[in-house]
C-alpha cells in the first residue's frame, strides 16, 4: 500500500493495487479509515466500504488486476471521499446496461455498478472494449 | 483465515471473526457443506457479527451456502447482521433471498430447535 499526501491541495491520497481478493478487503479498510478522517457517520462508513469492495471486485473479476485510488476532497465547502477504480482490462462495451441493475457477465448479482452508483453522489465511467475502466465516485460529507 | 466452526449437539455453528477474503467465503462454504455430513448435523448457524461489509459476493456466497446445506438436509440461519450492514446492503440491493436470518446466536438456536420439532411432528 502506497500512501501518498498530494502536494498541490493538502489532502491525503491512498493508493492500493488491487491483484487479489485480500486486496480488497486492504482497500476497503483503507477506505473506512480515510472517510473517517472526513466525519462520515458509522452507517456512511458502512456503505463507502461496501462501494470499495464492489469496485475493487469488479477489478479482479474482469481485469484480473488493477488500482484503487481513495482520497479526501474538497470542493469549496465541504470534504468528501473520491474512490477511483481503473484497470487496463477488456473494457465495457454496453456502459448503458452495465450501470442498470440486473447486467453482469462475470456470475455476480449484477448490482454492482448500479448500487454503487445508486449510493454515492457522483458516478463517472470511463471505459472502452480494448482500452479498460475507469470508475470515479464520490461521496460529499453534507 | 479461517472460520472455527464447533459442533453443539445437532448444530454446527461457524463464528466470523474478522474480514474474510472472497477465497475465505468459498471455503467456509465448503467446509460446512462437508461438516454437515460428517457430523450428521440438523442446522447451522452463521455469526456474521463481526463483518462490516456484507458486498455482493459475501451474500451470494451465504446465500449458495444455505442452499447447498438445504440440498443435504440441514437448515442454515445467518446471525448478527449488524444496522450499518443491513442499511448498506439495502440501499445497494443486495439480497440474501430466502435464507432465514436471527438476531443473534441465541434466536438462531431457538429458530433451529423450532424447525427441528416441526419436522418431528410431521
Amino acid at each position: 500500500m502506497t500512501k501518498l499526501i498530494s502536494r498541490d491541495s493538502g489532502l491525503e491520497q491512498v493508493r492500493i493495487p488491487i491483484h487479489s481478493d485480500i486486496d480488497i478487503v486492504s482497500a476497503r479498510h483503507a477506505g473506512r479509515s480515510l472517510a473517517e478522517q472526513v466525519g462520515f457517520s458509522s452507517s456512511e462508513l458502512t456503505l463507502i466500504a461496501t462501494a470499495i469492495s464492489e469496485l475493487a471486485r469488479n477489478i479482479i473479476e474482469y481485469a484480473k488486476f488493477g488500482e484503487v485510488t481513495l482520497e479526501i476532497v474538497n470542493n469549496g465547502s465541504v470534504n468528501g471521499v473520491r474512490i477511483t477504480a481503473s484497470d487496463t482490462g477488456p473494457g465495457i462495451s454496453n456502459i448503458e446496461m452495465a450501470v442498470r441493475g440486473g447486467y453482469s457477465t462475470s456470475g455476480g448479482l449484477g448490482l454492482g455498478l448500479a448500487g454503487v452508483r445508486h449510493i454515492m453522489d457522483n458516478f463517472d465511467l470511463q471505459s472502452a472494449p480494448g482500452s479498460g475502466t475507469c470508475v470515479t465516485v464520490t461521496k460529499w460529507k453534507l | 483465515m479461517a472460520v472455527p466452526i464447533l459442533k453443539q449437539s445437532n448444530y454446527l455453528i461457524a463464528t466470523i471473526q474478522a474480514a474474510l477474503t472472497d477465497q475465505d467465503f468459498v471455503q467456509l462454504r465448503d467446509a460446512l457443506v462437508e461438516k454437515v455430513g460428517r457430523f450428521r448435523s440438523r442446522g447451522v448457524i452463521v455469526d456474521v457479527t463481526a463483518l462490516d461489509v456484507l458486498d455482493s459476493f459475501a451474500s451470494r456466497t451465504l446465500r449458495d451456502l444455505a442452499y447447498m446445506i438445504r440440498l443435504r438436509g440441514a437448515h442454515t440461519v445467518i446471525v448478527g447482521i449488524q444496522p450499518d450492514v443491513a442499511f448498506a446492503m439495502v440501499q445497494l440491493g443486495i439480497t440474501l433471498a430466502d435464507v432465514s436470518t436471527a438476531l443473534d446466536l441465541e434466536e438462531g438456536l431457538a429458530f433451529l430447535d423450532s424447525v427441528d420439532s416441526e419436522q418431528a411432528r410431521a
